[in-house]
């Protein structure tokens, strides 16, 4: 079945008519072409997928297109706002917190998402903030290392 | 001088900004959407395959079972082969006989993989199930049913390596224990699974292969054997990004044979993408061995021999025997020997075949030999660490014939390192003294704290060889073109550092381009910790020779021998006024005028290239030491304080190098820890979820103290050994050190990793 959907995605608004079995995830990597998004597992659990929708951190694999009907997603693509690297960005790379970067796309929003509710203080937080997504090159330490970096 | 730098990445903004270019995010217009049937039964006899409702279901192209693809049932070779290997044809899509779960036996080509899926339900096969085997133990039983039929035994092959008379060695030691120490089975787990798309080109007779792998010259040589077609008409592409290897990347498998010939055969573009329930059941896999392991010593606990009986569980087919090659050549790790013997027996199983996963049959060597230095230190109220240093190949001693054989076929020889200021730096760093003050405190207060131990070597960079080619581009720019293909690496950052400093050329002026098999004729692949050590002085003489090819050009035209290069220009020596463009070298060497002659002197065509072949691995090595402590009545482990000592020779980039060491850590902790491959005994996959199988978030991986030794490799000029896979190696080893040391006053005894709440329980004495 079609479903018809009104959905901004970084800030530009779509008019689209999708199937109501069409994932997220893939609405906005094939119809949309955004390709930052990845999935790693589609099943909710390695974050790879990670978008946020109207403020919340969400999982693009396990959530319908026709679910974000008058949503406003954000995806990584948005980040580098006029094309430099924003701080959580600049943070990763300067920490080396990225190897493959299949993961990165996912995290970034997760943590983007978490630090808009407020500063990261310490490296434990920090460790619980990025523990709802999977890496697996870095070992996590340079991530760690970049929220502490972007809230201080 | 850029080696040495710890520069950030060329790669991160791309990566960072979600303009990545993994296969799946490829512009490959038109493609068509594949998906796999696979078997659902571990072994079975196809009977019959009805694919007619799929064929006629929306949107589907075509379907194909094997039977009816026969031309490409050519088995996929094993890569390391022994003359006493039964090998069974491993085949793209089996027609007749499946031998595991998850085996492709039909693919679907459909306008998407929604109705690609839709159509794989609709296809009926008429399977007959056979008995299963799905551990090593369950393959070598008596009266075991075979795992391939028509099979006599389930024995892929059996090897012994030898070094004087472990037999008579162990008969007259003052000491020996002996002890069964198992390792599950685990996956790699790219966060990118694996994926293939390829397109026909009729008017030039060529296809395009795109592939996730870390071998794209090794796919393309098999390839070429299978399809019968020239290597130049296959042209094989690792995209410039690919989310993770950690080794199932580097195997070659049927989904890689099928996909590019049912889109020959189509003459349409096709493309598959793994997904995560495929990869649970048809990546290869890799750990599952047991190790019967014994050990002679005298009171001193200095070791005397060293045999290890070693059931390797090769899975349905043999891939290769690299792993249990590595294993058996691993055990005696960075310790003197005087009488070995270590036997293999890798048999066939109804599982996943197996092959290396970071680590690569290192893990559980290790895992036998530090838990034996253990129990020797117990056996003799001896201090693990002193027992250890007694044993210690010293600094003075290398190159140091351990008297086996290696995997790559020389005499396992280790051509450096400092052991014992490894293991002393860990000490140092964990406090050791201190830590076992503060393990006696915990004891008195009903605290179960241990601290565990481990040394190992890694046989890294190996041959035969890997290749590099630079070139001055029209744009009088340097491209450094590698065979070898990147999942993650940073090659476009650490190759360039190489050239610069080889060159004299900054590295603004210098790209890396890497994996495509059209751009360089020859390559192996990234695997076994293997680039820094081949393709890294392939690129630094490719570099030295291209700085002479430019100084030469350069004091040509400028009618001087006394140039300098310097940024993109080589000045006359005094005269900065006088000097060339590398663009300048490239119009008159590169480009030329047609029809006019050079001027004298001038050598055309501004490009090298260099091979490098080591004349073996190189050995890395390192310590670990952890503190953990251990809740006796959950079973449940937390790690206090974990420090690694690792040490890889020279070093290009030491902000890469701690990476790699921290993310093979963070594998090692799932391997120590979390990460177990369950199959039932009929060979049914009980964890093919990351709900079941539970890979490491940032709160399982404890914070690391690393330190660094840079002992040079003699093999090559560079200097530089592998950094890949140091930090996986001895985590499992060291952590079950910890938990077995934190639970001795109840006397539990430490045999398998992972270490999992539920087996530390286990391993507690009921009475206790």
């Amino acid at each position: 079945m079609s479903v018809r959907i009104a959905v901004t995605v970084n800030s530009k608004s779509y008019h689209e008519t999708v199937d109501d079995r069409y994932t997220l995830a893939d609405f906005l990597r094939e119809r949309l072409r955004l390709t930052g998004t990845h999935l790693g597992c589609e099943h909710g659990v390695c974050g790879a997928c990670t978008v946020i929708v109207d403020g919340a951190s969400v999982r693009s694999c396990l959530m319908l297109a026709a679910q974000a009907d008058g949503a406003s997603v954000e995806t990584v693509e948005s980040l580098a706002a006029g094309g430099d690297l924003n701080p959580v960005q600049r943070a990763f790379k300067e920490n080396h917190a990225l190897q493959c970067g299949f993961c990165t796309s996912g995290f970034l929003m997760s943590v983007t998402a978490a630090l808009r509710e407020g500063p990261v203080r310490s490296a434990d937080e920090a460790r619980e903030v990025l523990s709802g997504n999977i890496c697996r090159c870095t070992g996590y330490r340079g991530m760690v290392q970049a929220v502490l970096d972007v809230s201080s | 001088m850029m080696i040495g730098a710890g520069i950030t990445r060329r790669e991160d903004d791309r990566l960072l900004t979600g303009h990545g270019r993994y296969l799946d995010d490829l512009d490959i217009p038109d493609a068509l959407a594949a998906a796999f049937l696979r078997s659902p039964h571990a072994h079975a006899r196809i009977n019959g395959m009805d694919l007619s409702a799929a064929r006629s279901a929306p949107g589907v192209v075509a379907v194909y079972s094997g039977a009816d693809l026969m031309e490409i049932q050519k088995p996929l070779a094993p890569k390391v082969l022994h003359p006493d290997l039964v090998d069974f044809p491993r085949l793209p899509m089996p027609p007749s006989e499946v031998h595991y779960v998850g085996e492709p036996v039909a693919i679907v080509i459909a306008e998407n993989r929604y109705l690609a899926e839709d159509a794989l339900e609709l296809i009926d096969v008429d399977y007959e199930i056979l008995p299963a085997i799905a551990s090593t133990a369950a393959a070598l039983a008596p009266d075991a049913p075979m795992a391939h039929s028509g099979a006599t035994s389930n024995v892929a092959v059996r090897l012994v390596q030898r070094s004087g008379n472990a037999e008579k060695a162990l008969d007259e030691a003052p000491h020996r224990l002996s002890e069964e120490f198992f390792v599950m089975r685990g996956g790699g787990h790219s966060m990118e699974p694996r994926a293939v798309a390829a397109r026909f080109e009729p008017s030039l007779g060529q296809v395009t292969i795109w592939d996730t792998t870390q071998s794209p010259h090794y796919a393309r040589q098999q390839l070429s054997v299978i399809y019968g077609m020239a290597e130049d008409d296959i042209r094989v592409v690792a995209p410039p990004d690919v989310g993770g290897g950690f080794g199932p990347k580097a195997q070659f498998y049927g989904e890689e044979v099928v996909v590019p010939w049912v889109a020959m055969k189509l003459g349409r573009t096709v493309k598959w993408v793994e997904d995560r329930q495929e990869n649970f059941v048809s990546a290869m896999m890799e750990r599952s061995q047991t190790h019967r392991i014994e050990v002679g010593f005298d009171s001193s606990g200095k070791l005397l021999a060293l045999r290890d009986f070693v059931e390797h569980d090769q899975g349905a087919y043999c891939a290769g025997l690299q792993v249990p090659s590595i294993t058996t050549a691993t055990v005696p790790g960075p310790y003197r020997v005087p009488d070995i013997q270590i036997e293999l027996v890798a048999c066939y199983t109804n599982m996943v075949p197996t092959s290396s996963v970071r680590g690569a049959g290192r893990p559980q060597a290790v895992f036998a030999m530090e838990r034996m230095m253990d129990r020797i230190a117990e056996y003799l109220d001896l201090d693990p660490a002193e027992v250890r240093a007694r044993n210690l190949i010293q600094a003075d001693e290398f190159p140091y014939r351990v008297g086996i054989m290696f995997r790559d076929g020389s005499p396992l020889t280790y051509d450096s390192g400092n052991f014992p200021a490894l293991l002393s730096g860990a000490l140092e760093r964990i406090d050791y003294s201190a830590a076992r003050e503060f393990q006696a405190q915990a004891r008195a207060s009903g605290r179960y704290v241990g601290i565990g131990l481990a040394v190992y070597v890694e046989g890294c960079g190996l041959g035969p060889y890997e290749g590099a080619k630079i070139r001055l581009t029209n744009r009088g720019k340097l491209l450094v073109t590698l065979a070898a293909a990147a999942q993650g690496q940073g090659y476009e950052t650490v190759y360039a550092q190489i050239a610069a400093d080889a060159t004299g050329v900054d590295m603004e002026h210098i790209s890396v381009v890497t994996g495509d098999t059209s751009r360089i004729p020859f390559g192996q692949g990234t695997f076994a910790s293997r680039i820094t050590a081949t393709c890294g002085p392939a690129v630094h003489d490719a570099g030295l020779r291209m700085r002479e090819r430019l100084l030469d050009t350069a004091s040509r035209i400028l009618g001087s021998d006394a140039v300098t290069l310097s940024g993109d220009r080589v000045s006359m020596d005094g005269d900065p006024e006088k000097s060339v463009s590398l663009s300048d070298i490239a119009r008159i060497a590169n480009i030329g005028k047609h029809g006019i002659t050079l001027p004298e002197g001038i050598k055309p065509g501004i490009e090298t290239m260099s091979y490098f072949a080591p004349s073996r691995a190189a050995y890395a090595s390192g310590a670990h030491a952890a503190l953990v402590e251990v809740d006796p009545l959950t079973g449940g482990v937390q790690v206090l304080k974990y420090v690694i000592g690792h040490d890889c020779g020279n070093v290009i980039n030491p902000l890469l190098v701690d990476g790699q060491v921290l993310g093979g850590f963070a594998h090692g902790i799932g391997n120590a820890l979390y990460e177990d491959t369950a199959y039932d005994a009929q060979g049914q996959p009980q964890t093919a979820s990351y709900l079941d199988y539970p890979l490491v978030s940032a709160v399982e991986v404890p914070p690391v103290s690393l330190f660094h030794l840079h002992t040079p490799s003699p093999l090559n000029p560079l200097g530089v050994k592998g950094a890949g896979e140091g930090g996986t190696i001895p985590a499992p080893a060291a952590i079950a050190g910890a938990i077995e040391d934190a639970l001795r006053p109840l006397r539990a005894r430490i045999t398998h990793a992972p270490t999992t709440p539920a087996r530390v329980f286990a391993a507690i004495p009921r009475e206790s």
